[in-house]
């Protein structure tokens, strides 16, 4: 083993190395088969996918394929069910992010009556995800009149304990030198947050962005209560929606060629954001 | 540029009293040295001057017009702090221009007053760095920097050199003193090292457990100590204290004793260890009573066999007598 000088990062050589890959090639293409075979299936006709033995070289249906799912789907167009998934992933993050960078900032930056309780109460939400509280969340939703809208979609998931804790857990690490020094600079407590303590924070929002997409993106119980309009349904529920009922026929390559099309933007956020996500899960900016 | 009153200045915490009332009346253009122990409210003090910290009773003054309800940013003062406090993301040139920028200074000028600034303290190569790509020097002289651009009318520092190595720090202190005395600003210094106090302060206040026990010039306090405690943290190594018959105590500064035969001194005692710095050289004995006493002597003086029976000698003249309660009773 070497020090690497560039990265600092332990390097192996030899047989290590080799053994190392090929144990790392074998984990990718293990997870990686599942994807492709639903890429396949996603080229195909339904009645090459019937009949065994399964291909597994992609067909030469992919446009009309995809075409189809964008266009008609099967209980909705699929464009419609990935622009309701964006808008839902995007308004939970970053809904999430503001109102937990707030809540933070006010926890550690005033002294206030019941700052202490309401951390607490804030942290004890920690406990009840949305599978606990759904009853009543679904009934005040409802009273609100938000089924079948994007509000419904987005306000019950909008609060996030996690968020807030972990801001505060940041905001607590930076010195109150730093606070004080902008204080005598003149900056205001909303100036102190939006020229300081938000671009200090930079790369946490990042890394938490792209948890929180992910998060907001695979949400599926509650879409699937609070949504019964198809035209409302996000794409991960939807998939689940184009399952055939009794007799049926499933048409698995649309069903294959949605499932493709809700991996992307995941993907996409994941790999767009990677430098700052991984920036921020590693060090942290002082 | 501007005169500082504090008038009874106190500061409780709840029921914890830190700060049991400090009046000085500081001159434009003075520096003043705030100099005593860890904890014993130096911080504070100067905290309140700045409008970090509540007065809790007394009043604050700056050009004479009282400040206690202002906030820091409104009292014309800059203040630099033990850990620079720099703000990570910005350049220097932004960390220096950053309290201008919210005064809504126009951009030419704030331009003009940190490059001014930057010449003075030799960080032009450095404008467009991060503070984390500076040395410690380096930092300590853009929160410098920082404070210079503003040209406020009091300079407020709080142990600004105790995160530098020993020869940094002596010579940032010559440039802090400098730099003072050429912008002729009113300047405030906390500090725990008295060396820094002597040779920075025009005046020094020496504080301890929230009472400024002595307040005048560094060789003054010196040579005159009020109370015992002054005696011994004023000076190094500190003053010989021996019990006094009368239940006080007698001072005595190591330089002015010297070792002389068992028979020819005022006490007699033992060499325990000595310490040769070249210059000069460090005796400590073991009176016959059990107390210790050091004797700072010449380097060219012979050096005292370790286990020795000597006898210490001084001048009747020179000591310092303080009573019980630790004032000084021989009055001057
Ligand atoms: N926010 C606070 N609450 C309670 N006590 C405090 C607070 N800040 C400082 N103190 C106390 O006040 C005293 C003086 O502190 P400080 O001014 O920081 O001392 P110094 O700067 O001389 O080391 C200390 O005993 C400290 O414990
Ligand atoms: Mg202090």
């Amino acid at each position: 083993m070497a020090i690497d000088k560039h990265t600092g990062m332990v390097e192996k050589r030899g047989a290590g190395l080799w053994l190392t890959h090929l144990g790392l090639i074998i984990g990718v293409l293990f997870i990686f088969f599942p994807i492709w075979l639903a890429f396949v299936a996603s080229t195909v006709q339904q009645a090459d996918i019937v009949r065994p033995p399964m291909p597994l070289l992609p067909g030469g249906h992919f446009l009309e394929n995809y075409g189809k799912a964008l266009t008609s789907g099967i209980n909705a167009p699929v464009a419609t069910m990935l622009f309701n998934s964006a808008v839902m992933a995007l308004g939970i993050s970053l809904g999430k992010i503001v109102i937990s960078l707030l809540s933070a900032f006010a926890i550690v930056y005033f002294r206030f009556p019941g700052r202490t309780l309401f951390f607490w109460l804030i942290f004890l939400t920690l406990m009840l995800p949305v599978e606990v509280r759904i009853v009543p969340t679904y009934e005040v939703a409802a009273n609100f009149g938000m089924l079948n809208s994007y509000s419904g979609l987005i306000f019950p998931l909008i609060a996030s304990a996690t968020a807030t804790f972990l801001f505060r857990q940041f905001f607590m690490t930076v010195p109150d030198e730093l606070a004080e020094a902008a204080r005598v600079d003149g900056a205001r407590p909303m100036r102190f947050f939006f020229d300081i303590l938000l671009p200090m924070s930079r790369t946490n929002i990042a890394a938490l962005f792209v948890i929180l997409f992910i998060y907001g993106w695979n949400q599926y119980l509650w879409p699937l209560l609070i949504t019964t309009d198809p035209s409302m349904n996000t794409i991960v529920m939807g998939i689940k929606q184009m399952f055939p009922s009794g007799d049926d026929l499933a048409d698995w390559p649309v069903i294959m060629a949605t499932s493709i099309l809700a991996m992307i933007p995941p993907v996409a956020v994941v790999i767009g954001m990677q430098k700052l996500f991984i920036r921020g899960l590693v060090d942290s900016e002082k | 540029m501007a005169t500082v009153t504090l008038e009874n200045l106190h500061k409780s915490y709840g029921k914890v009293a830190v700060i049991h009332g400090v009046d000085i009346d500081i001159k434009d253009g003075e520096f003043i040295v705030i100099v005593g122990p860890s904890g014993c409210g130096k911080s504070t003090l100067l905290r309140m001057v700045a409008g970090l910290e509540g007065v809790s009773d007394g009043e604050v003054r700056i050009d004479g017009k009282r400040v206690n309800e202002k906030e820091p940013m409104d009292r014309d003062i800059a203040m630099v702090f033990q850990n620079y406090a720099l703000y990570p993301h910005m350049s220097v040139a932004q960390n220096m221009g950053y309290g201008l920028k919210i005064a809504k200074t126009p951009k030419a000028e704030i331009d003009t007053r940190v490059a001014e600034a930057a010449r003075l303290l030799q960080l032009e190569p450095y404008l467009d760095r991060r503070p984390r790509e500076l040395s410690g020097g380096q930092r300590q002289r853009v929160a410098m920097g920082r404070a210079i651009v503003r040209r406020p009318s009091v300079f407020l520092f709080d142990e600004p050199l105790s995160n530098l190595d020993a020869k940094l720090r002596v010579q940032m202190r010559l440039e802090i003193k400098q730099l003072q005395r050429e912008l002729g600003v009113t300047a405030l210094y906390v500090t725990h090292d008295q060396v820094e106090a002597m040779t920075l302060a025009d005046r020094m206040i020496v504080m301890n457990a929230g009472v400024a026990e002595q307040i005048g010039a560094p060789l003054e306090v010196y040579a005159n100590p009020r109370t015992a405690f002054v005696a011994g943290f004023i000076g190094s190594p500190p003053t010989n204290f021996m019990a006094a018959p009368d239940g006080g105590q007698i001072g005595v500064r190591p330089e002015h004793v010297s070792v002389v035969a068992p028979d020819a001194g005022n006490v007699t005692g033992r060499v325990q260890y000595t310490e040769p710095l070249g210059a000069e050289t460090l005796v400590h004995v073991i009176l016959e009573n059990g107390e210790t006493a050091t004797v700072r002597q010449d380097g060219t003086v012979p050096i005292p066999a370790e286990k020795q029976d000597v006898g210490l000698a001084w001048d009747k003249a020179v000591e310092m007598r303080f009573g019980s309660d630790g004032v000084r009773v021989d009055a001057r």
